[in-house]
């Protein structure tokens, strides 16, 4: 029988999903990127390699998030895709009735609505990380509070404490004010939660209309304070799948089986080596980062110049 | 004296017609500034307020380089929004940094003092000819008219092109001749011999031809390099691009557009913006009734006679349902985010076509 690998690679965590021919979840995996695609998705690839039954044969990758192009090269996938639509074409095959998706992921937060099936609007974070998993884990560990475990005692808060929603400085800031005046933790962990709503909404969701039914994904998504916020605030119900950090990956899968070309993928990348060199072009005064990608020491492909060159 | 050299910024390809006015009617030798390139954005960068709007800073860098390859008289043009302001600025951080240059502003506020100018340009060269000014003005007017046909032109086809690089080729090729016409009738035929070469250049056009319009603050419009090349991104998804803000409409055509058109968009837009907000706002409302697959528009940041037309915009395309996207370009934004969200409005405007 034929399966499809989609793949995630975030800034934070790798997500890896394999479907079969009715594009339902056959075996999926999550783990940490921790700063190397490469190493990760060798590891992910060896876990799901393990837990796909034998009888079944990879007829398709398709590769979505911010290192989608280099794990692209890296498995030959005959689909590479941006974050938005993956994670819409995901979100539709399990819920088509959808009109708004809100997601926050590990660097980056986007809105996605849908009419009828159809994408018509959309909108990503610009410029910085305000609001993000990346900030709530780094405060989580300045409060000494294990990330799992943010959600379930911001719950517990009836008096959150009120922490500025405009950007990760000021709310910083306001949060170490918060602490030493003696607010508990409870207290200030749920106003961090309602500060990330407060500031998705005032950012990236800003002259969006916000339409039932809404789907909460992508790693914060986990977060049950921030889902509580959500519910609050948009006085209307928030769904999160229990898939709901695997959308993009699941989206990808889904269109590698759509644009399949029939071709076999055997997944035996373990010991092939993967690096990527950086120097700077001299050519000219634009001096453009070029990046060379090698594979067993074999150049493969060259990015980055602006006139083509290389 | 010694003859005195010139320099002025670039937009696009204009600065090819400015050199063609300036070296026929003054006796002076025109610098040709280098290509912008990321030196010139870090030289604008390094001497410009930080909120600064970023044609500040690229105008600059280049006011800069052509500076240290020894110009004297530096050219500069004001706009209709605080950018009409910014010479004084740029003069003064030029003086400041020592280069004792003479500085010209063509445009001040919204007006040109005729007078002023001559006298300016009579500073420059003795032999200065009014006569000779007047006849080689109206042969640029003519030369940037047919310029920005070729270049309409080749935005709406370049995406369908079978040999990629042909049509860019040409126009260069065709610039470079304009740069030796003594008369209408020279500049006339080499235009018709490159605008029949490049229509018959062959195309590979689809069924349904996407098309995008771009609107926006000009000079973020005007000079591909300020974003990030963003018509040649689009070429790649098969788009035709139309955008109206040109040197000739924005020079010689605008003020009629809007004197015209502005009563009948009462709806959206009942006053001047400033700059090019209540033109763009017109646009929006054009194209999504003539059916455009999608607009984009553009801006530097912080620009703020945009920003005021960003919501206007917004909800003429929600009303006739056309996907927007706005994009703020910055000295320091990264392309990666840029080619994300165009390849997510290309595959929503693809999504909804089927």
């Amino acid at each position: 029988m034929n399966c499809y690998l989609g793949i995630d690679i975030g800034s934070i965590s790798t997500k890896g999903v394999v479907i079969d021919e009715n594009d339902k979840i056959i075996t999926s995996e999550y783990i940490w990127t921790e700063g190397s695609p490469v190493t990760a998705v060798k590891k992910l690839i060896a876990t799901l390699k393990k837990n796909i039954p034998k009888d079944y044969i990879v007829k398709g990758i398709g590769t979505t998030g911010s290192a989608r192009k280099l794990i692209g090269l890296m498995l030959n996938a005959n689909v590479i895709k941006n974050e938005i639509t993956a994670h819409a074409v995901g979100t539709l095959s399990i819920n088509p009735n959808v009109h708004t998706i809100l997601e926050i992921g590990g660097q980056d937060s986007k809105i996605i609505l849908i009419e009828n099936g159809i994408i018509t609007d959309y909108a990503m974070n610009t410029l910085c990380a305000a609001g993000t998993g990346s900030f709530l884990s780094s405060q989580a560990k300045r409060l000494d509070i294990p990330i799992e475990e943010f959600g379930h005692l911001a719950l517990t808060s009836n008096n959150p404490a009120k922490i500025a929603a405009r950007c990760t400085v000021f709310a910083e800031s306001d949060l170490i004010h918060k602490a030493q005046v003696g607010y508990s933790k409870e207290d200030i962990v749920a106003g961090l939660c309602k500060s990330i709503v407060l500031n998705y909404l005032n950012n990236v969701g800003k002259g969006k209309k916000i339409k039932e039914p809404i789907v909460f994904q992508g790693g914060v998504s986990k977060n049950k304070g921030v889902l509580k916020y959500f519910k609050e605030i948009l006085n209307c119900e928030v769904t999160v799948d229990p898939n709901s950090h695997l959308m993009g990956a699941l989206g990808i899968a889904i269109m590698s089986h759509k644009n399949s070309t029939g071709k076999t993928y055997d997944l035996n990348i373990k010991d092939i080596s993967f690096k990527t060199r950086g120097s700077e072009c001299k050519g000219c005064s634009n001096n453009c980062e070029i990046l060379r990608i090698y594979k067993n020491e074999e150049l493969i492909d060259t990015w980055g110049s602006m006139c083509g060159k290389f | 004296m010694s003859r005195l050299k010139i320099g002025f910024p670039q937009v696009g390809n204009y600065a090819q017609a400015a050199r063609f006015l300036f070296s026929n009617i003054l006796d002076a030798d025109i610098i040709t500034a280098p290509k912008i390139t990321q030196k010139t954005i870090d030289l604008g960068v390094k001497y410009s307020p930080e909120f600064v709007c970023s044609p500040f800073k690229y105008t600059l860098g280049t006011l800069l380089e052509v500076i240290d390859m020894g110009a004297d008289v530096v050219i500069q043009l004001g706009g209709g929004c605080r950018y009409g302001y910014y010479h004084e600025l740029q003069n003064q951080i030029i003086h400041d940094l020592g280069h004792d240059v003479l500085f010209i502003n063509l445009i001040s506020a919204g007006h040109t003092d005729i007078k002023k100018i001559i006298k300016y340009l009579k500073k420059i060269d003795k032999k200065f000819s009014k006569l000779k000014a007047i006849r080689y003005f109206l042969l640029t007017k003519h030369m940037i008219k047919y310029m920005d046909i070729v270049e309409d032109y080749i935005r709406k086809n370049v995406g369908f092109e079978k040999n990629k690089g042909e049509m860019e080729q040409l126009n260069q090729e065709m610039l470079n001749q304009f740069l030796t016409v003594k008369s209408h009738h020279q500049l006339k035929k080499i235009y018709h011999k490159y605008i029949t070469k490049i229509k018959n250049i062959e195309l590979k056009k689809p069924k349904h031809i996407t098309r995008i319009g771009i609107i926006g603050e000009l000079y973020t419009v005007m000079e591909p390099f300020s974003n990030y090349f963003l018509e040649r991104e689009l070429a790649r998804f098969n788009m035709s691009i139309t955008r109206y803000t040109c040197a000739s409409y924005l020079l010689f055509k605008k003020r009629k557009f809007i004197h015209k058109k502005i009563k009948k968009y009462s709806k959206y837009v009942k006053y001047k913006m400033g700059a090019d907000a209540t033109d763009n706002i017109i646009r929006a409302v054009d194209m999504c009734r003539e059916g455009y697959d999608g607009i984009i528009h553009i801006k530097s940041s912080f620009c703020t006679p945009e920003i005021s037309s960003m919501s206007i915009i917004n909800k003429i395309c929600k009303e006739y349902n056309v996907p927007v996207m706005f994009f703020s370009f910055d000295a320091n934004t990264s392309k990666v985010g840029l080619q994300t969200r165009l390849e997510a409005f290309n595959d929503m405007i693809e999504m909804r076509q089927k």
